[in-house]
């Protein structure tokens, strides 16, 4: 429970092959991250800015946190031009490979360094994985109570109030600082970068690089050889060919026959 | 106010750029905006850049310049029917020194010169629109940006041929059809070597056409064609006053003049790579109202600085000399600490010392030459009807050149009317 001065909030985001881009590797069966035009996880937008309209309303500080190689400055970059105050970035090869408990263990690690949160904002899952685990990882790690794929929140008396989308309606739920919240995609519109932001951003020193050292991370926690999960097999699904009728003729006469074959299909009624 | 710069300039083309980097080497802290993505993601030109005055802001410029090819080969072809007329200018010389001239692409050609900027110290901030001028008391003090406000001592303006800030300021008056041409231009791809082989041009050799006549349908304006390393710009100016009086569309006009065989015969398996369309600036200095008010230097397009007068098309060479010389005006000005329109009031003479203005002065009457419509419909055809009589020898008689022009000019227009624009052009050229 934060006593006086700004609160602090991490924002969590993934950068992730834009949604409209997305290329599977014919030999691999894995998603193509290189060369690819990139972007903030959607839902991970969305969640920094709930951040940003925390900041509108009160003095807060707001520390984006990262796991991925340093390409994913961009994204950091483009959360700090659009109002975060500075980005964590933490990157080691040995990370390489990491399933969603390595990486929900090395992040909480690395929120417990950054140290004097009082609200933890993740997006309800990444658009490349989908699994939602890593948000509720932290939580599990870092012992706080967290409320999950929230739509709208707000901050009353020191406490959150968040309310949950559930599967037929939604909740409000009460919860002290610090907390973790995981936010839906597209539950508000995430605002646009500005130009004082960018010019902080080319001024530098926004963003800091550690590695599993740096926070003090066991190299046999993370990586590939410490994640459960074991991808057994990716299929390509392939659409099966879409009947094909073609009418010729009159256009009178051509609509005529094609309304009479959509109601032999029972596609229309007749 | 978050922010202070000494200078704010808006717009990350040529003059932009030009001027951020020699404010920028003169000390002043200096922010490039730029609403594109990259610089030179959102313009357009020919195709074609005249060197001279990188040779003042950047004296090494060869050195990492995109350049794509050198200009040795200037044209002017009449297109008339299927018939052409050209007339050649060979200058294998013409690759280094103050009148060099090359072919570039804007993506490549802005991003570098902007970049220079940044090096020489420039915050360069891309993909950000300016929404207004920041004013106080009837000066200009800084711009807006979203919900930034970002003060300064002076803003130059190269923010192109619209203008939005400067019409929003009142320095430069709404755009009327008359006032601006519509430029396209297609890039069409070609390997390297078959453009060499095309155009007879060695590997760093290029060649750059104008066209007149047929090119524009008779419409007031021209086409052009430059060669860069792989592949062509071929493009045209027209009168949008003339495209909405005859009701013609532009792609229109561009598809006849592409498909006319001198232009086929070049382009021939080519692919077209890039299409584009932009505004140019037609009357040049007597359109633009004021370019120095209080704390804002235009330069560029959006002041118009830009010559057409019928052989040579000159925008990127005057837009970076004006840059330049915006930032000499600023630097006065802070020597006498004074940003107001007197204090840069200097602006005008380092434009004519770079005779940019004299340059503009020189050609102003070309604008009234070019408003003649005969000059694009009846006398390329008169000049390729008179060609083609005299170099055709079918057994039919031979009359004498002087007869033919005669009786090729008889009927067509009073000839004391031909005679008056004749020395018109004369004159303005």
């Amino acid at each position: 429970m934060p006593t006086g001065g700004p609160i602090r909030i991490v924002v969590c985001i993934k950068q992730v092959p834009k949604a409209q881009e997305l290329q599977v590797d014919p030999k691999t069966q894995t998603l193509k991250r290189v060369g690819v035009p990139s972007e903030i996880n959607p839902p991970d937008a969305n969640a920094l800015e709930f951040a940003l309209r925390i900041k509108d309303d009160m003095p807060a500080e707001i520390v984006v946190l990262s796991m991925g190689p340093t390409s994913f400055d961009e994204s950091l970059e483009r959360a700090i031009a659009m109002g975060a105050d500075r980005a964590v970035l933490l990157t080691d090869r040995i990370l390489g490979g990491s399933d969603t408990v390595p990486t929900a263990h090395a992040l909480s690690e690395t929120i417990a360094k950054i140290g004097g949160y009082d609200l933890i904002l993740c997006g309800e899952e990444t658009t490349d994985a989908s699994t939602g685990h890593v948000g509720p990882g932290i939580a599990g790690h870092l012992a706080i109570p967290q409320v999950t794929y929230i739509s709208e929140m707000r901050i009353v008396d020191g406490k959150v109030r968040a309310r949950r989308t559930a599967e037929d309606g939604s909740e409000w739920w009460e919860t002290a600082m610090p907390c973790l919240l995981t936010v839906n995609f597209g539950c508000n519109r995430p605002r646009e970068p500005t130009l004082s932001g960018k010019i902080r951003v080319k001024r530098g020193g926004v963003i800091v690089h550690w590695s599993c050292a740096d926070v003090g991370i066991d190299p046999n926690k993370v990586g590939l050889r410490n994640s459960p999960t074991i991808v057994a097999k990716v299929d390509t699904v392939h659409l099966p060919p879409r009947a094909r009728k073609l009418f010729q003729g009159e256009a009178r006469e051509v609509v005529a026959q094609l309304l009479k074959a959509l109601v032999e299909d029972g596609v229309i009624a007749p | 106010m978050a922010e202070r710069f000494d200078a704010v300039v808006v717009g990350a083309g040529p003059a932009g750029s030009a001027a951020a980097l020699a404010l920028a080497k003169e000390k002043f802290s200096v922010l490039l905006v730029e609403r594109g993505r990259t610089a030179g993601s959102k313009n357009m030109f020919g195709g074609r850049v005249y060197a001279w005055p990188l040779f003042d802001l950047l004296p090494e410029w060869q050195k990492d310049c995109p350049v794509e090819r050198f200009v040795t080969r200037e044209s002017l072809a009449f297109l008339s029917g299927d018939a052409s007329l050209s007339v050649q200018f060979e200058n294998p010389a013409s690759t280094s020194g103050r009148a060099a001239s090359f072919t570039a692409l804007r993506p490549k050609f802005d991003e570098w010169l902007a970049k220079k900027a940044e090096a020489a110290g420039a915050t360069l901030i891309t993909g950000i629109k300016v929404d207004e001028l920041l004013r106080e008391g009837g000066k200009v003090r800084g711009v807006v940006a979203g919900p930034d406000k970002i003060a300064a001592n002076v803003v130059v303006l190269a923010e192109g041929a619209m203008g939005p800030l400067a019409q929003k300021a009142g320095l430069l008056p709404e755009l009327a059809p008359k006032a601006v041409s519509v430029g396209v231009k297609e890039t069409v791809e070609l390997p390297a070597a078959t453009i060499q082989e095309r155009f007879a041009l060695g590997e760093k050799e290029g060649a750059a056409v104008v066209y007149a006549g047929d090119a524009s349908m008779g419409l007031r304006g021209g086409g052009f064609l430059y060669t860069n390393k792989a592949s062509v710009s071929l493009g045209l100016v027209v009168s949008s006053e003339d495209l909405a009086r005859k009701k013609v569309e532009v792609q229109e006009v561009m598809e006849r003049f592409r498909l006319h065989p001198s232009i086929q015969r070049l382009l021939k398996g080519g692919k077209v790579g890039e299409y584009s369309a932009h505004l140019v600036p037609e009357l040049g200095l007597g359109m633009r109202a004021k370019y120095i008010a209080d704390g804002v230097l235009l330069a560029g397009d959006a002041a118009g600085f830009l010559i057409n007068n019928g052989y040579t098309f000159r925008g990127v060479d005057l837009a970076i000399a004006s840059g330049i010389a915006a930032a000499r005006a600023a630097v006065d000005a802070r020597a006498r600490g004074d940003f107001s329109a007197a204090g840069l009031a200097s602006y005008d003479r380092h434009l004519r010392a770079l005779n940019v203005l004299t340059d503009l002065e020189r050609f102003r009457s070309t604008g009234g030459y070019l408003k003649n419509e005969r000059l694009f419909s009846l006398y390329p055809k008169l000049l390729l009807g008179i060609t083609e009589k005299v170099y055709t020898v079918d057994g039919s008689g031979k009359e004498r050149i002087s007869d033919v022009v005669l009786q090729e000019m008889k009927g067509k227009a009073p000839l004391f009317k031909m005679l008056k624009d004749f020395l018109d052009a004369a004159r303005s050229m």
